[in-house]
């Protein structure tokens, strides 16, 4: 069971002392366990997100944009969504990836091929240049090898012209056991954090990959979040 | 001085105090994780059994349209249409609905494949799984519900105001006054 800080995986730090604070704790007998932990994935942590705060001006006016959010689903996702006036549109790709057990990995060239091809035959199906933005969260991690390219060319079919997409990326330093996490949004600024389902980290993407992957985009802002977590915010 | 106080006299405690009362908490449930096994929320059953709740059970299949003027409890399958109009619908958690749903408040515990119309409330539970869109003026989604589609939400529109009785208002009849009153009433004069 992990002891750290959220995306602390690689932490090469001792696994009892993190901090000063957890010091004090153990010294007195206390527990470094996080919340989320003890209350089997059910709590939350709250973080300032500057990634956010900027693609919410995106999609403060005008109402009723169709705004896509591609993690779990999250009641408070869709309240503030729809508490803008806005269409909330839910569709959780990790999930129908791992459920749908497609062979991406160890099988034939064109076995993948073909499984990407059902796998965007079912999910994303929507008209060209629907969305005006579009909340990835961190997908891109942890989605398999071969359906990363072939979805984000999905999302940015499917995105409007100057549609904003937000996409969070974990760095080197969280290590291969970076732990899945939920973003609810609390308000404009801050997100909460709630450990999600077991996925596995699949790759740590560099500035540069990143580059490349939304290279059709118009513009792309890279802002270095908490928790060893890049923000990136991309006007299609 | 001091009037003894009666026992009928004791002034009424909205809040007693836990030790006057103990009430154990009320338990909370965590939200279980996608990769769990999902488990299926039981609805307390005679909560739906009242008189005018109808009943489909678990083993009943329907093809076609189902429509109704009461409350209905949908523990089956359905594949068509559902349509209560101003009643409310509860899927259970063996409820299969391969259909389009219109009611007034509407309860998922099961899998909904199709749009859901919720002319007031529409409710997915833990166990819900939805397929669809959703169109209601209020929504509560329970943590490890899963949906896919599009929700709107439309304000409820403002209810109309009474008509109050009000009394026809007789303009007085125009009177020309003596130096020649308005070209109107001039006109009828002449």
């Amino acid at each position: 069971m992990r002891t750290g800080t959220p995306g602390c995986a690689g932490s090469q730090l001792p696994s009892l002392v993190r901090s000063p604070l957890d010091f004090f704790r153990n010294l007195f007998g206390g527990s470094t366990e996080p919340p989320f932990e003890s209350a089997a994935g059910a709590a939350r942590i709250a973080r300032r997100s500057t990634g956010f705060n900027q693609f919410t001006r995106y999609i403060l006016r005008p109402d009723g944009q169709k705004v896509l959010d591609l993690g779990a689903t999250s009641s408070s996702n869709i309240l503030f969504i729809t508490g803008l006036g806005h269409k909330a549109y839910n569709e959780d790709v990790l999930k129908a990836a791992n459920e749908k057990r497609l062979v991406f990995a160890g099988g034939e060239e064109g076995s993948a091929a073909e499984a990407v091809e059902r796998f965007l035959a079912e999910e994303l199906q929507y008209e060209p240049e629907s969305f005006d933005a579009v909340l990835m969260w961190d997908v891109c991690d942890y989605l398999p090898e071969p359906l990363v390219k072939p979805v984000v060319q999905r999302i940015y079919r499917i995105t409007k012209p100057q549609g904003a997409l937000l996409a969070f990326f974990h760095t080197r330093a969280a290590g291969a056991e970076a732990p899945y996490y939920r973003y609810h949004i609390k308000n404009e600024e801050t997100l909460e954090l709630q450990r999600g389902p077991e996925f596995q980290l699949q790759r740590v993407f560099q500035n540069r990959h990143v580059e490349n992957l939304f290279r059709e985009y118009r513009s792309i802002k890279f802002f270095l979040g908490k928790e060893n977590i890049r923000e990136v915010l991309l006007v299609r | 001085m001091w009037k003894a106080r009666r026992e009928d006299e004791k002034p009424s405690t909205p809040n007693p105090s836990p030790n006057q009362n103990p009430q154990p908490p009320a338990p909370v449930v965590p939200a279980p994780a996608s990769n769990q096994p999902r488990t299926v929320e039981t609805p307390r059953m005679d909560t739906y059994r009242a008189v005018d709740v109808a009943h489909i059970g678990k083993s009943v299949i329907i093809k076609g349209e189902l429509s109704g003027s009461e409350d209905l409890y949908l523990d089956g399958e359905v594949e068509g249409n559902i349509d209560l109009h101003n009643h409310n619908l509860v899927i259970g958690p063996n409820g299969r609905v391969r259909a389009n749903v219109f009611a007034k408040d509407v309860v998922i515990h099961g899998k909904v494949d199709g749009n859901v119309n919720g002319v007031e409330k529409v409710e997915l539970k833990k166990s819900a799984l939805l397929n669809g869109d959703i169109n209601t003026q209020r929504i509560v989604i329970e943590d490890g519900a899963f949906f896919k589609g599009a929700i709107d939400i439309h304000k409820a529109e403002p209810k109309p105001e009474p008509v109050r009785a009000v009394t026809p208002v007789v303009a007085p009849p125009p009177v020309a006054s003596a130096t020649g009153g308005s070209a109107a009433a001039a006109t009828e004069k002449k």
